[in-house]
């Protein structure tokens, strides 16, 4: 090989410059650092269909809340003009029975979040309390738990939840009985996979020592380790319940006339579809918008929770 | 393999057991009758058919009867309905539910497969925005929401599709659509989000280096890889499809069994109400096992040995 020659030009000391230490710069960190939480709501905030979905969320619930106080008109009240299509004095329209649509509308939007808050709630409470023993406990006991949970998932979800309703009577308290018999189990087993995966670290065994007793170690030191994924799971099962208790409603074993759910006004709507289509159409808009904005933020929870995404 | 299947069978015996003996005793304590909507029953007929069903015998023995003849998979006679019995039903039925839930599943998993593969080809660009709005859609709005608009707008207003009944193919495309579309949403985005994670993997970008097109390289690489997820995903697809039947069946007036088990319901027959359920029951763990051990086969990385998952 013949590597050519190169001329090496000397360069005159003049032309070098000393600059010095930047010792002001040396002891700063590089980005000033954040929380993890506050880490989460930059990435949450950065999701454009998560914060829709959170828009949503919010006007629907601030809806639900003041519509039925604000409006002239009650839910269960006859106006006088029925299957009335929407007009600026019924914003919705009215019902077979002279109701007006638009507050029955925002009536069974309550129903149907407190129903779908209430289960995930239970979900939360059964679901933290069996996962969190049962991991923590380990051997025998987790065993025998985790059994039970494979038992229950094998179970058709929709048949024990018909059959229950049938059984309890329809209305709000079976309902929520209903979605929390078996809903549980999924929170359950994603709390003992976190468990399993904390419970071994050096910071549980530094509180045993010290110690702390398991409840202690559950509600301090596992659950907030742990809320990433429950709450992910809890913004999931929302609208699933929600979807479960129209699907009911829908079937007549939801709650009972007068009260309104969305799963009953979309049912009786479909009855009306040729004279009344608004009937159907308004509260299957809400029913779509709200579990679409659920699972808007859910997902875009997961996504700000993952650790995997950090930059 | 031999042992994972053996181990997966009990746990469905177990289930089986628990689902059979809850229907049971929930239907015991159920409050209305089946025969109360023939209302003028003088007391000695009112007997006379309990003791026909045998339902003036003491619970324990009821229970037994009951565990016996369901494992011999004998349900017994319609409550409602004199001289029909309950395999009757269901076998008269099923066929046309599981038509309409074949059609809803090829409707499924082609379309959201399809959906899925543009998008994410299209990565960030108008198609993958029109996909993915259109796979959004699909999963916020309810089954039977869909149901009702597609009568409206298809068959009322468009007059394209007959609106309700069974009379052939054309019956049959609406009430699958609305059975599938929720599905298909999931699948789609399962399959997006897959065949991007495939994407920046080292074999896709040997194959593309090799010069291989866009098209043929998902059709022999990517998609291959991309389906896995999927296959786990027919589980749950089977149990939507036949629960989405009750309802839409209902809704389109079609005669399948999610009809005769709602109307069961509302009947309170007891005997087809259970016999129904004992039989969903079956075909719903049994679905779930075979899916497993499909994907057993598929996915050559998981094995399965009975070990915890």
């Amino acid at each position: 090989m013949n590597q050519p020659k190169q001329e090496i030009q000397k360069i005159s000391k003049e032309k070098f410059n000393i600059v010095g230490g930047r010792h002001e710069q040396t002891e700063q960190l590089a980005e000033t650092s954040v929380s993890f939480w506050k880490e989460v709501r930059i990435r949450f905030s950065h999701n454009k269909l998560a914060i829709v979905g959170f828009v949503i969320l919010i006007i629907v619930a601030l809806m639900a809340i003041f519509v039925p106080f604000l409006s002239p008109y009650s839910y269960k009240e006859n106006l006088g003009a029925y299957n009335a299509a929407p007009s600026s004095k019924y914003w919705f329209g009215t019902d077979d029975l002279g109701r007006d649509v638009f507050v029955r509308v925002w009536i069974g939007a309550r129903i149907s979040l407190f129903i779908g808050i209430t289960a995930a709630v239970i979900d939360l409470i059964i679901g933290v309390a069996w996962g969190s023993i049962s991991g923590l406990v380990g051997g025998r006991v987790d065993d025998i738990m985790m059994r039970i949970a494979d038992v229950l998932t094998a179970v058709p979800y929709l048949l024990v939840v018909i059959i229950l309703l049938v059984v309890l009577q329809p209305g709000l308290v079976p309902m929520i009985i209903a979605l929390s018999i078996t809903g549980w189990v999924n929170m359950a087993r994603i709390v003992r996979g976190e468990v399993l995966s904390i419970k071994n670290r050096e910071f549980v065994l530094a509180a045993r020592t010290l110690g702390a007793g398991t409840g202690h170690i559950i509600m301090k030191h596992l659950v907030p380790n742990a809320l990433g994924a429950i709450l992910v799971t809890m913004t999931l099962t929302i609208p699933s319940a929600i979807f479960t208790e129209s699907f009911l409603s829908y079937l007549g074993l939801g709650v009972t006339q007068p009260m309104a759910s969305w799963g009953t006004m979309a049912s009786d709507g479909n009855n009306a579809l040729d004279t009344a289509p608004w009937r159907l159409i308004f509260p299957a808009i809400l029913i779509s918008i709200t579990i679409f904005a659920f699972n808007a933020v859910g997902d875009g929870l997961r996504d700000a929770l993952d650790p995997k995404l950090r930059k | 393999m031999i042992k994972y299947i053996f181990k997966r069978l009990m746990y469905i015996l177990v289930a089986l057991f628990v689902i059979v003996s809850l229907t049971f005793f929930l239907m015991r304590i159920a409050p209305g009758s089946p025969f109360a909507s023939e209302k003028s029953l003088s007391p000695e007929i009112e007997a006379a058919l309990q003791a026909e069903y045998g339902l003036d015998n003491p619970w324990y023995v009821q229970y037994k009867d009951y565990l016996i003849s369901t494992a011999k998979f004998d349900f017994g006679e319609s409550m409602k309905y004199k001289g029909r019995s309950t395999n009757d039903m269901i076998s008269e039925s099923f066929p046309i539910s599981l038509t309409l839930g074949i059609e809803a599943m090829i409707l499924a998993v082609g379309l959201g497969v399809l959906i899925g593969v543009v998008t994410a080809l299209y990565h960030n660009r108008f198609p993958d925005y029109l996909g993915t709005t259109i796979a959004v859609l699909g999963i916020s709005v309810p089954s039977f929401i869909l149901a009702g608009l597609l009568q409206y707008f298809v068959g009322l207003e468009m007059k394209l599709l007959p609106i309700s009944g069974w009379n052939g193919f054309a019956y049959s495309i609406m009430p699958a659509l609305a059975i599938a579309i929720t599905h298909m949403g999931f699948i789609a985005k399962l399959v997006r989000s897959s065949m991007l994670e495939q994407n920046s993997s080292e074999y896709v970008k040997m194959a593309r280096a090799k010069g291989l097109g866009k098209w043929t390289t998902v059709f022999k690489h990517t998609l291959r890889n991309a389906l896995l997820p999927v296959v786990t995903y027919l589980g749950p697809l089977f149990a939507g499809v036949i629960t989405g039947s009750f309802i839409i069946e209902q809704i389109f007036a079609i005669p399948g069994l999610g009809k005769y088990f709602v109307t069961s319901i509302t009947n309170r027959d007891y005997t087809v109400i259970m016999g129904t359920t004992v039989f969903y029951s079956i075909i719903l763990l049994f679905a779930v096992l075979i899916v497993d051990i499909i994907y057993g086969f598929v996915d050559p990385r998981i094995n399965l040995k009975g070990g915890k998952k």
